[in-house]
């Protein structure tokens, strides 16, 4: 495997029975990802999908040995089912749901601070490691195994990314979707860092957006601690200040976080910024010949 | 979601935080009796006329005005009621159109009985994204514009972080009220006001909150005498009696029509309009628009389901905007398949038969091929690409052709 989830994952789908969860539950099977059950309060005992449902996440643990959940329940319900996932001992949370409130995910920032937990999202795709394991909900066919990491705090455009990875005649080791929130449990500068240290992946694609100074911090680390090329961007260019514009987090507060500051500060860090989203895979081209790696 | 400085006061009241009382007036007959009434109840004839709108800095653009007697009363309510007030933040700044007032709040003299003896504070609390904490942000400053505060004498603004599980703590409160100067009685009102003041901030699920200025009276009581509450939108579910405190009188029409759709559309000054899906890609398409020489004008994310009706929802949205001279439609096909998304602009496209705008559709994919054929076999006037990039390119021929 890559990093986060491979073919050895143990993953359960928290919301397994509802409609989403159920939805994207059997695409991530179909894709041959390792679903060993889902947990629904109350349905116990069923099976779903072919797998067992569980009540708890502790009894998924217990009984099939789940080690990685991926969270599916509804905003008001979202933030308890990090708290039971991490309690229950799961080593990587991915939280899809999108519209949890902040003050929830300030509780449940502080109360994973000291648990051997991993959590990525929420609001966002979800994590792929491409022929191994698909647990989120992008589409799995314009994957291809291989070894380019990508990071990004959006969905679609993290396709795209992916898709010119895949039309360059690249692959992806791990593409990590770190969510579009203003508290996530996974930053830019962690998921690059994780990559970095991959021997699965030579080069990383890094996708920013708008607001916050996560892009900043994973700039500042990479160029003291990086070793791989690192492809990068970050919507939002064009955005007015103060709004909001769809991810929560996307907002522009001063002159810190703005595209353009963010973008400077990536290129003097040593990161092959692109300006336009089109250039991704061309220039990681460019940038694998120019470090003297034979694409992977 | 932001409040009105009279519906943040009610919210502070409740938590038993002490504010300047006022009644708000939409007439200036209601605003000549809220007057006669304040001034009764106080005793002086001095009150203050305040325009709410959903902006800062209105004492700055004339929407802020002390009255001393009825006469006075209903001549400055006739003039602020209707005005189109412009302060540093509302669109297009000083120099915009401004917002039109459509209430003002007639509010008590909180500074009596002794001007002079007042001292004026700056408190907020908000939600910090680098520690990941809420944080109180206060001033000895207050009254004032606490950017410029904190850039020309940041050692007059302080910081005090609250620790999630813990709560905020005694020695916390003493030390807000320390810094701020106060002993005594003052002191002690001043530790129950933050005490309250950040209760209501979690009970109410806030954003932020801002007294700017929150002040101590000549006889040490702690009054907020102004407010201004952002709430989190993705926390009204639980608060049903503050969600129906939203004023869509103050929100651009078109942004609350496209958001009953469920389309999140924010309007921007551009040529350009685009409809896509998902944020990021909504972002990054208006940066491609910006690339090809055109200025986006809009942001629009349709979200997961791109179907005829939701194309034609958004379709009808943009056209909204009379400077919009070509359309990007640019949707990445996951889950949802481009061959539908291509039919939905297609039936939309017929169905309102008087675009007369161009049209560039980039659809990538699940089933690109397919949705680029019917595109191209559909008789439109729509241009159609499957590459970002051949998008980009299309842009530039259609603005410069």
């Amino acid at each position: 495997m890559a990093v986060l989830v491979g073919k050895d994952s143990k993953i359960i789908v928290q919301g397994f029975t509802g409609k989403e969860g159920s939805f994207h539950a059997g695409q991530m099977i179909e894709y041959g990802t390792p679903v060993v059950g889902g947990v629904t309060p109350g349905k116990g005992g069923m099976t779903h999908l072919d797998r067992p449902v569980f009540d708890t996440v502790s009894e998924a643990v217990e009984k099939v040995g789940a080690d990685t959940s991926i969270i599916f329940v509804p905003p008001a319900f979202a933030a308890d089912a990090i708290m039971e996932a991490a309690d229950a001992g799961i080593k990587v949370v991915i939280c899809i749901t999108e519209g949890i409130p902040v003050q929830d995910m300030v509780k449940v920032n502080a109360f994973l601070s000291d648990k051997n937990c991993r959590m990525v999202g929420p609001n966002c795709p979800g994590v792929m490691t491409p022929g191994e394991a698909k647990v989120g909900i992008m589409p799995g066919f314009i994957h291809n195994p291989g070894r380019i990491g990508i990071v990004s705090r959006s969905g679609t455009l993290t396709y795209e990314a992916v898709d010119q990875i895949t039309k360059a005649g690249l692959g992806q080791s791990t593409c990590i979707g770190i969510g579009g929130d203003p508290i996530i449990g996974t930053t830019t500068q962690q998921a690059v860092q994780l990559l970095m240290e991959d021997p699965d992946t030579d080069a990383i694609v890094m996708i920013g957006e708008i607001g916050g100074s996560m892009e900043a911090d994973a700039a500042n680390w990479i160029k003291t601690h990086g070793t791989k090329p690192v492809v990068g961007f970050i919507a939002g260019q064009t955005a007015p200040k103060g709004r909001t514009m769809g991810h929560a987090g996307a907002i522009v507060g001063g002159a810190e976080d703005t595209a353009e500051a963010k973008m400077k500060i990536m290129a003097e860090c040593g990161i092959h910024v692109v300006n336009s989203p089109a250039m991704i895979g061309e220039t990681m081209i460019k940038a694998l010949a120019k470090a003297g790696v034979v694409a992977g | 979601m932001n409040l009105h400085e009279y519906q943040g006061k009610e919210l502070l009241k409740s938590y038993g935080i002490e504010i300047q009382e006022g009644i708000v007036a939409e007439s200036v007959e209601a605003a000549v009796t809220a007057y006669n009434k304040i001034a009764e109840e106080t005793g002086t004839k001095f009150a203050v006329v305040k325009a709410q709108i959903h902006a800062g800095g209105r004492g700055k653009g004339g929407g802020v005005k002390v009255v001393k007697s009825t006469e006075d009363a209903e001549e400055t309510a006739a003039s602020i009621l209707g005005m189109m007030l412009k302060t540093p933040q509302t669109p297009g700044g000083l120099e915009g159109e401004g917002k039109l007032v459509r209430k003002v709040l007639i509010a008590e003299d909180a500074y009596r009985p002794n001007f002079d003896e007042c001292k004026e504070f700056y408190i907020s609390i908000l939600f910090d994204r680098g520690s990941r904490k809420n944080v109180i942000i206060y001033s000895t400053e207050g009254g004032m514009d606490i950017e410029a505060v904190a850039e020309e004498t940041p050692d007059l603004v302080h910081k005090e972080f609250i620790d999630p599980t813990l709560g905020l703590q005694g020695y916390q409160l003493r030390k807000v009220a320390f810094n701020l100067g106060l002993s005594g009685l003052a002191f002690k009102n001043m530790t129950k006001f933050i005490s309250n003041l950040y209760k209501a901030f979690l009970g109410s699920d806030s954003s932020m909150f801002e007294i700017n200025p929150c002040i101590r009276t000549a006889d040490d009581r702690i009054v907020a005498v102004d407010c201004k509450v952002a709430l989190d939108e993705n926390a009204l579910y639980r608060h049903k009696d503050l969600a129906i405190l939203r004023d869509t009188d103050e929100e651009d029409p078109t942004e609350v029509e496209a958001k009953s759709f469920g389309l999140n559309y924010v309007n921007l000054d551009g040529n350009v309009g685009c409809m896509v899906n998902g944020a990021g890609l909504a972002m990054a398409t208006m940066d491609i628009i910006k690339l090809s020489g055109g200025e986006p004008a809009n942001f629009l994310d349709v979200g997961g389901t791109a179907d005829a009706e939701r194309v034609e929802k958004a379709f009808r949205i943009i056209l909204k905007d009379p400077e919009v001279k070509a359309i990007l439609i640019n949707i990445f096909g996951g889950i949802v398949r481009c061959d539908r998304v291509a039919q939905g602009v297609v039936d939309a496209y017929k169905n309102m038969g008087n675009i007369n705008v161009p049209i560039i559709v980039r659809l990538q994919g699940t089933n690109a091929d397919i949705a680029k054929t019917i595109i191209d076999e559909s008789g439109l006037e729509v241009h159609s690409a499957i590459l970002l990039q051949e998008a980009a390119d299309l842009v530039k021929k259609v603005i410069n052709g």
